[in-house]
């Protein structure tokens, strides 16, 4: 027994992993979420907030990251929309445009048809800029400089929300959705550090734990990974219960494989021991 | 003249980037820069497409290994290219009719939103999901207990994983709400509230003193290494 | 025939076959996608993605060949999963070239189109693809020094004049050393500090809080003795050496909860793709 798991093939690792994802992904458990207190606190941001608000929607994340980001940037949307915060969407991220495009697609414009948001009054898409840090810190200080028109290419000098936005500073919020670099970090590094800024995150689960030095003096509130999604879409359940459905939650579904997953890792992690500790009982240089 | 210039450009250059943060008189300089700055980022991308036009056309050449994908690279990149800058099947926007190039270049329904929806997305998102095996295969085999520092990381590491998902909050759903942090949920709260924000500020507080260190160090000249190996 | 070729041809006859047989049966469609069409301004007519039952759906074989296309360059791209092989191949080739191209063309609309040619060439930017630019625009001659600088970066292309390139290497790592110099400071390193002094006697409502009160402690500690560890100028030994030891253990724990952070995120991406293949291409349950 303890040569075959020495000598065992990772391949069986990797099919142990898919059929932990696969199964449940066709299964579809649903598990409770309960909000965390980081994320009641963004959430009771956004909820505090003003009608009519203005959040600058800062969405850098691209495909591969979509997975963990996606659920939490459309819960963001929704949030404001059912708040009726006026919507400013931007990214740093090449890939990031069609991402942007989705939300308004599907939320601001499709599960809100009803609401009739109209463009350059309610939500603007500014687009994608390079530049990382740098454009940040335009935005900081004078955003027009570097988005003379919008993502459609419209004048923002003519459109009502945009005209007199300077900088970053006449949003009442900023939500980032970050993928890595740039990102969370350079938001509170390049805008945070100019003035009083108010940011909230949702982070990956790679990015997150180098993200809680900035709780809660330079970020408002942070969601890491899946399950601060799942959290976040929770919150809006609990306060909106036409959300209250799990099938209309996209993370809360994904937290059923992923209890599978976690299971079957802890369970890869004692077994590698047990082998390691039999190896060393038998002499072995394992 | 070679070297002295570019160590002029980056003095002239970071000291305006650093005074305008203090000296609010020099702060068009410092957006002026930005913006320049972002142009030369876009510019960026161009050269590596010709790095990367370059180096498989070689290779295509001299007929090298698996010059046969590197053909398909260079397909892939022309034709990505062309239905983009020349925003083939892309409406004109909305408020300009008139004006066939005005729409957005990743409309829904263009041919480049067809190439980033049905290629970008799902190749990138795959090859990153790929490393969730091979997480699986190292914890089989590469996380060992073998000393005390590698038991508190895996011990970390059980917590948290247990904690993060429905399997921790379900096995210690008994232990009364005085005593949450002794929960998984509640521990892994502890855990990243104090020990990995004190590690992560640590950490960040080293950094920090590096990187304005080497920014000092450009700016004044006394690194050039991005010159060149020569320098 | 080889082990390995016989079940990737097992795999692939078996997968076939499965392909059909669902097809055939399902009533779902498997990978077909169905659009709409979409209220426009102008004469051009777009298309948005719908159910298949909306009333107004019509088949798009356009799209349908896409989900085709994603489904077996996600499968092709687990393959390698198995073993190395040309199907992996093929799908890393493809992505090098349409994600260069891609990033290409969304720097040369979003950047040097919106930032370079509006200042340099207003006019014929404002007829060409932004015609809502702003009519008292003018030339701004200012922006030929970046013109100029790009077609410097240009110059590593052509060996005697490489060295040009380095002026606008030298003015992108200047600007961003003196940005980063005073930003990074102030964030990571003055914030931080000051995050680090918090009350260690918590009061809540007038009394003693003592979780939060040891809680602060831990904090601080915690960053003392990891601290402690990164300072290298005074041996590791005696009281100092059994400090940064903690401060090791610190960072063990900040590194385990980074571990457990990163699988959490590299599963949620695998389910992302295993929805796609189970719902999105094969419909074997709904969304």
């Amino acid at each position: 027994m303890l040569d075959f798991l020495n000598r065992l093939d990772r391949r069986w690792i990797f099919l142990l992993m898919a059929l932990a994802v696969a199964v449940p992904v066709l299964c579809k458990p649903i598990f409770p979420e309960q909000p965390s207190p980081l994320t009641r606190k963004l959430f009771d941001t956004i909820e505090e907030l003003p009608e009519g608000s203005v959040v600058y929607m800062a969405f850098d994340y691209d495909p591969p990251s979509q997975a963990e980001l996606g659920p939490m940037a459309k819960s963001f949307v929704r949030h404001c929309c059912l708040k009726k915060h006026k919507m400013i969407f931007a990214n740093l991220w090449p890939a990031g445009p069609p991402l942007v495009d989705e939300n308004i697609r599907n939320v601001v414009n499709g599960e809100f048809a009803s609401e009739n948001f109209v463009y350059g009054e309610d939500y603007v898409n500014l687009g994608y800029r390079p530049g990382n840090q740098v454009a940040i810190t335009q935005i900081a200080t004078d955003l027009r400089k570097i988005y003379p028109t919008d993502a459609t290419g419209k004048n923002l000098g003519v459109l009502p929300l945009t005209r007199s936005f300077k900088n970053i500073f006449d949003a009442d919020l900023v939500l980032n959705v970050s993928a890595g670099y740039p990102g969370c970090k350079e938001w509170v590094q390049y805008a945070g550090t100019k003035g009083d800024l108010k940011i909230g995150a949702g982070v990956t689960g790679v990015q997150a734990p180098q993200l809680f030095p900035y709780y809660p003096d330079q970020l408002v509130g942070i969601l890491a990974a899946i399950k601060g999604a799942a959290e976040y879409e929770a919150a809006i359940a609990q306060k909106y219960p036409q959300y209250a459905d799990p099938q209309k939650n996209e993370a809360i579904k994904r937290m059923g494989p992923q209890l599978f997953a976690h299971l079957l890792m802890l369970a890869l992690i004692v077994l590698g021991n047990v082998v390691h500790v039999a190896n060393r009982r038998r002499g072995g240089v394992r | 003249m070679r070297n002295v210039v570019p160590l002029v450009i980056a003095f002239v250059a970071g000291v305006t980037m650093m005074l305008a943060l203090f000296v609010p008189v020099l702060q068009p300089l410092q957006e002026r820069a930005s913006v320049w700055f972002i142009i030369l980022a876009a510019i960026a991308f161009l050269i590596g497409g010709t790095n990367l036009l370059l180096h498989h056309a070689r290779k295509i050449a001299q007929q090298e290994a698996g010059w046969g994908f590197s053909a398909v690279t260079l397909v892939s990149f022309f034709i990505t290219v062309f239905v983009g800058l020349a925003k083939w099947g892309v409406p004109p926007s909305d408020a300009y009719p008139n004006h066939p190039w005005s729409g957005n270049y990743i409309t829904e329904g263009a041919p480049l939103w067809w190439l980033y929806q049905y290629i970008i997305d799902p190749v990138t998102s795959t090859m990153f999901a790929l490393l969730s095996f091979y997480v699986a295969s190292a914890a089989y085999r590469a996380f060992r207990a073998k000393n005390t520092e590698a038991m508190i990381l895996l011990g970390t590491a059980f917590i948290v994983l247990l904690g993060r998902c429905s399997a921790g909050t379900f096995l210690t759903s008994w232990v009364p709400e005085s005593l949450e942090a002794l929960t998984f949920p509640g521990a892994t709260a502890v855990i990243m509230a104090v020990f990995t924000t004190a590690g992560q500020r640590a950490i960040m507080i080293g950094i920090s003193l590096g990187v304005a260190a080497i920014s000092l160090r450009i700016i004044l000249g006394l690194d050039r290494s991005y010159l060149g190996a020569d320098e | 025939m080889t082990r390995e070729l016989m079940i990737s041809w097992f795999l692939l006859i078996a997968g076939g076959i499965g392909l059909v047989v669902l097809s055939a049966t399902s009533e779902k469609g498997v990978g077909t996608i169905y659009v709409k069409p979409v209220p426009a301004a102008n004469q051009v007519q777009t298309w948005t993605e719908t159910q298949r039952t909306d009333s107004a759906a019509v088949f798009s074989p356009y799209r349908t060949a896409g989900v085709w296309l994603a489904a077996f360059l996600t499968l092709a791209v687990f393959s390698y999963l198995y073993k190395d092989n040309v199907f992996y191949k093929l799908a890393e080739s493809m992505i090098v070239g349409v994600s260069a191209g891609y990033y290409l063309v969304a720097n040369f609309w979003d950047s040097i189109v919106a930032l370079l040619m509006t200042e340099l060439t207003p006019q014929l930017v404002r007829n060409w693809a932004l015609p809502s630019l702003s009519e008292t625009k003018t030339v701004d001659p200012w922006f030929l020094v970046p013109l100029v600088l790009s077609l410097f970066l240009f110059c590593r292309f052509v060996p005697r004049l490489s060295w040009l390139a380095r002026w606008p290497l030298a003015f992108v790592v200047g600007t961003f050393a003196g940005l980063r110099l005073v930003s990074i400071l102030d964030a990571d390193f003055i914030s931080q500090i000051r995050s680090t002094i918090v009350p260690l006697i918590v009061l809540t409502n007038g009394s003693f809080n003592v979780w939060a009160s040891i809680r602060n402690l831990g904090l601080l500690l915690s960053v003392v003795t990891c601290l402690a560890y990164f300072f290298f100028s005074v041996p590791h030994q005696g009281l100092f050496g059994k400090v940064s030891r903690v401060g090791v253990w610190v960072l063990m724990i900040t590194f385990g909860a980074s571990f457990a952070f990163t699988v959490m995120g590299r599963i949620t991406l695998l389910t992302r793709r295993f929805e796609f293949l189970f719902i999105d291409w094969l419909r074997l349950i709904d969304p």
